[in-house]
C-alpha cells in the first residue's frame, strides 16, 4: 500500500515535470505503444523534447486529433471515409511500423513450424474445418502426427487493430469470409471464443490443448508459443519475423496517401499477415515544425529500434517517399 | 445571612458563567448552519453527477434508439460490420449468469451469515468475519486472473469434461454442449464467489438486528436453538435477506472485469452452461475503446443505459426491502 502511494506520488511528480516541458502529445494505437514509448525516450535524450503519447485505442486517438486535443494519432487502420470528412481538413498518414501477425497454436505433441494457407485459416475460423486431422490441414503437413481433436479457436474480443489486419487478410483471401463476416476491428465471429486483449488470446491458448489463436508477434515469441509458417501470395510458406513482415510491406504498391492494406503480400519472401501502424497528423498543423522534426525522426533513426522490441521496420523504398509526404506538411 | 449569601451566590456564579457560553452557542448554531450548507452542497453534487451521467448516457444513445427501436432489445445479431446491433445476447447472458450466481451463492452466504450472527463463538466469529470483509475488498480483476488460470482449467477438468462424457448427464439440457472451460459455468461459479462476501455481510448484520427479546421469548417457550432460526430469525429478517441477496445480485449485474476474462465474449446465447457466452458491462468493455462508427459507439452506449436501468432498479428495490425490515423490527421494540 505504501509503495502505491509512493509512486503514484511519484506518476504525478513525474508527469507535472514532464508537463512543463512537453512539446507534442500522441494519442491512440495500443499497439504501438512499446516502440513510441521507446521513441519518447529516445528523440527526448536526443533533441530535448518531448512527447506524451496515451495509449487509449487507435479510434480513440483518431476521435481525439479530430477533436483536436491531440497533434499526433496513432492508427492500426486507416481513417475511413466518414473520419476523413469529419476532420475537415486534408491529414496525412505516415507509416510508422510494420506489425506482424502470428497464428499461435496449442496442439500437444506438435512442435514449431505446422504450414497453413489463408483458405484453411479463413475454414478454420469459420467453422468449416473443425479438426486437426482434417484432410485440408494434413495435406499441407505431410509427416506430421495431427491428433483427432477439435479444433478450439481463439479471437480477441476487444476491438483491436491486430483483428483488424487479421480479417483483412481473410477477407482478401476468402469471398465466404468477406461475405459472412468482413473487416474490422471487432466482428461477429462466425466461431470460437475472445480473449480481452493478446494476453487474454495467449491465455486461452495456453490453457486450451488443441487450439489456435491470433497475437501479435512479439507476444507469441516472448511466450515461446509454436506460431503456424503461412503460405504467401506466392505459395510459400513464410514464418512471422520482422524481416518477413517489412517484407510484405515491400511488395505491394504504395499509394500516394499511404493508405495502403499490405496483407497477402505478392513479396515472395513477405509474410501475409501484415500491417502498418500509422502516425497520422493534419497536413497543416498548429504545431507543424515539432511535428515536422519528430516524423522525420521517427522513420529514419527511430526504424533502428524496431527489431529489440519485434516490430518490423518499414522499408526503404517507402521511407524515401514518407519523407517528401513529412515535409510537405506547413 | 451567612447561608442566605451562598444561597445567593450559587446561582449568579453560573449565570455569570453562562453568558459567553450562550455567545459560544450561537456562533456553534452559525456554523452549525453553515456545515449543514455544505452537506446539502455535497449531496446535491453527488446527485447532479448521476443525473448527468443518465442525461449523457440517454443522450449518446439515442442514435441507437432512432435507428433499431425497440427491436434494438430482442435482436440476436451484433455485427459491428454491417453495423446491425441488438442487445438480446447480452442481456440474457448478463441475467443467466448473475442468476446462476446467486443460486450458488445463496445457500453459502446465508449459511455463513446465520453461523456468524447466531451459533458461532466470538472465537470462530471475529477471524472469519474478518476474511468475508478481506473477499469483498479483492479487486475484481485479481478474480478473473485466478479464474483464468485455476478456475477455469480446474473446472474444464474436473467438473466438465466428466459430466459431458458420462452417459448419464451428458445429454442433461444443462450439460449438452462441448465443455469450453470458459463459459457460463465459470463466469456464474466466479461470480457467486464474489457476491458471497456481500450478502453474507449485510445478511449477518440484518440477522443481528432482530431483537434479542424475540429469541428469547421463543427460547422461553421451549423452542431448539434450530427452531428459533427457522421460525423467528429468519422470517423477522426475510426482507432484509432478501434485500442483501439483491444488492449481491446488482453486483453480479454490473461486474466487468472479470467476467469479460473467463465468460468466452462469444455473442451467442444457448442455455448449456459448457457453452461461451456474453454479458453487457463485457461488450462494452471490450468494444468501446475501438468502436469507430458513431452508430456503433450509440449502440454501445444504449447497452449501458439499459444496464443503468437494471441496476438501478435492482438496487432500489433492494434498499427498499432492508429499510422495511429494519422499521417493522422497531415496530416489534415499541
Amino acid at each position: 500500500m505504501k509503495t502505491f502511494k509512493t509512486a503514484a506520488l511519484i506518476g504525478i511528480a513525474a508527469s507535472s515535470v514532464l508537463g512543463q516541458a512537453q512539446a507534442l502529445t500522441g494519442a491512440g494505437s495500443t499497439f504501438i505503444n512499446p516502440i513510441m514509448q521507446t521513441w519518447i525516450a529516445r528523440y527526448r535524450q536526443a533533441t530535448g523534447v518531448s512527447i506524451n503519447y496515451q495509449s487509449i485505442g487507435s479510434g480513440g486517438g483518431i476521435s481525439a486529433l479530430i477533436n483536436k486535443t491531440v497533434d499526433f494519432a496513432g492508427s492500426d487502420a486507416p481513417m475511413n471515409p466518414a473520419e476523413m470528412q469529419q476532420a475537415g481538413r486534408p491529414v496525412l498518414h505516415i507509416p510508422a511500423v510494420v506489425g506482424t501477425v502470428a497464428v499461435a497454436y496449442n496442439v500437444p505433441g506438435l512442435g514449431q513450424g505446422l504450414n497453413l494457407t489463408g483458405p484453411v485459416l479463413a475454414d478454420i475460423y469459420l467453422g468449416n474445418i473443425q479438426y486437426w486431422d482434417a484432410p485440408q490441414i494434413a495435406n499441407l503437413n505431410r509427416g506430421m502426427r495431427l491428433p483427432h481433436a477439435r479444433i478450439f479457436v481463439a479471437h480477441r474480443s476487444d476491438g483491436s487493430g491486430t483483428t483488424f489486419i487479421f480479417t483483412d487478410y481473410l477477407s482478401k483471401i476468402s469471398s465466404e469470409w468477406s461475405s459472412r463476416v468482413g473487416t474490422g476491428k471487432a466482428v461477429h465471429w462466425p466461431v470460437g471464443l475472445g480473449g480481452k486483449g493478446n494476453e487474454g488470446v495467449a491465455g486461452l491458448i495456453k490453457t486450451h490443448p488443441n487450439s489456435i489463436g491470433y497475437v501479435e508477434l512479439a507476444y507469441a515469441t516472448q511466450n515461446q508459443m509454436t506460431y503456424c509458417k503461412m503460405a504467401n501470395a506466392k505459395g510459400r510458406f513464410i514464418a512471422p519475423s520482422a524481416e518477413s513482415g517489412s517484407l510484405a510491406a515491400a511488395g505491394v504498391p504504395m499509394p500516394a496517401d499511404m493508405r495502403v492494406s499490405i496483407t497477402n503480400t505478392s513479396n515472395p519472401n513477405g509474410y501475409p499477415i501484415s500491417g502498418f501502424t500509422w502516425l497520422i497528423v493534419y497536413q497543416n498543423p498548429a504545431r507543424g515544425a515539432e511535428i515536422k522534426r519528430f516524423l522525420n525522426w521517427v522513420i529514419a533513426e527511430g526504424q533502428s529500434f524496431t527489431a529489440q522490441l519485434q516490430y518490423a521496420p518499414v522499408p526503404e523504398n517507402v521511407r524515401a517517399k514518407l519523407k517528401a509526404m513529412i515535409n510537405s506538411i506547413r | 445571612m451567612g447561608i442566605d449569601r451562598s444561597q445567593h451566590s450559587q446561582p449568579r456564579a453560573p449565570l455569570s458563567r453562562q453568558s459567553p457560553l450562550r455567545s459560544k452557542n450561537s456562533k456553534l448554531l452559525a456554523v452549525d448552519s453553515w456545515y449543514g450548507f455544505l452537506l446539502l452542497c455535497a449531496s446535491a453534487v453527488v446527485l447532479l453527477i448521476i443525473l448527468a451521467i443518465i442525461l449523457e448516457i440517454y443522450l449518446q444513445s439515442r442514435q441507437s434508439m432512432h435507428t433499431f427501436g425497440a427491436k434494438f432489445l430482442t435482436t440476436k445479431e451484433w455485427d459491428p460490420v454491417d453495423e446491425v446491433f441488438g442487445a438480446r445476447v447480452f442481456i440474457l447472458g448478463t441475467i443467466y449468469t448473475s442468476l446462476w450466481a446467486l443460486l450458488l451463492a445463496i445457500p453459502l452466504s446465508l449459511g455463513t451469515a446465520l453461523l456468524l450472527a447466531d451459533i458461532a463463538p466470538a472465537l470462530i466469529r471475529k477471524p472469519v468475519g474478518f476474511l468475508i470483509e478481506l473477499f469483498a475488498a479483492i479487486p475484481s480483476v485479481v478474480y478473473g486472473m485466478w479464474g483464468i488460470l485455476v478456475l477455469v482449467p480446474w473446472l474444464l477438468q474436473h467438473v466438465e469434461t466428466p459430466i459431458s462424457e458420462s452417459q448419464r448427464w451428458g445429454r442433461f439440457f444443462l450439460f449438452d454442449a462441448a465443455p469450453n472451460g470458459n463459459d457460463f459455468l465459470a463466469a456464474s461459479v466466479l461470480l457467486s464467489i464474489m457476491v458471497i462476501p456481500i450478502i453474507t455481510g449485510i445478511a449477518r448484520d440484518v440477522i443481528r438486528a432482530v431483537p434479542q427479546e424475540m429469541r428469547e421469548a421463543a427460547y422461553a417457550l421451549g423452542c431448539t436453538k434450530w427452531e428459533v432460526i427457522r421460525k423467528v430469525v429468519v422470517p423477522c429478517a426475510k426482507t432484509g435477506i432478501v434485500g442483501a441477496v439483491m444488492l449481491g445480485l446488482g453486483r453480479a449485474l454490473g461486474e466487468t472485469m472479470a467476467v469479460t476474462m473467463v465468460i468466452g465474449n462469444s455473442p451467442d446465447f444457448s442455455l448449456p452452461l459448457f457453452s461461451p457466452g456474453y454479458t453487457m458491462p463485457s461488450v462494452i468493455a471490450n468494444e468501446f475503446t475501438e468502436a469507430p462508427s458513431p452508430l456503433y459507439r450509440s449502440a454501445l452506449m444504449e447497452i449501458a443505459l439499459i444496464l443503468l436501468v437494471v441496476a438501478i432498479l435492482v438496487n432500489g428495490a433492494a434498499r427498499l426491502m432492508v429499510s422495511l425490515t429494519s422499521r417493522r423490527f422497531r415496530r416489534v421494540i415499541a
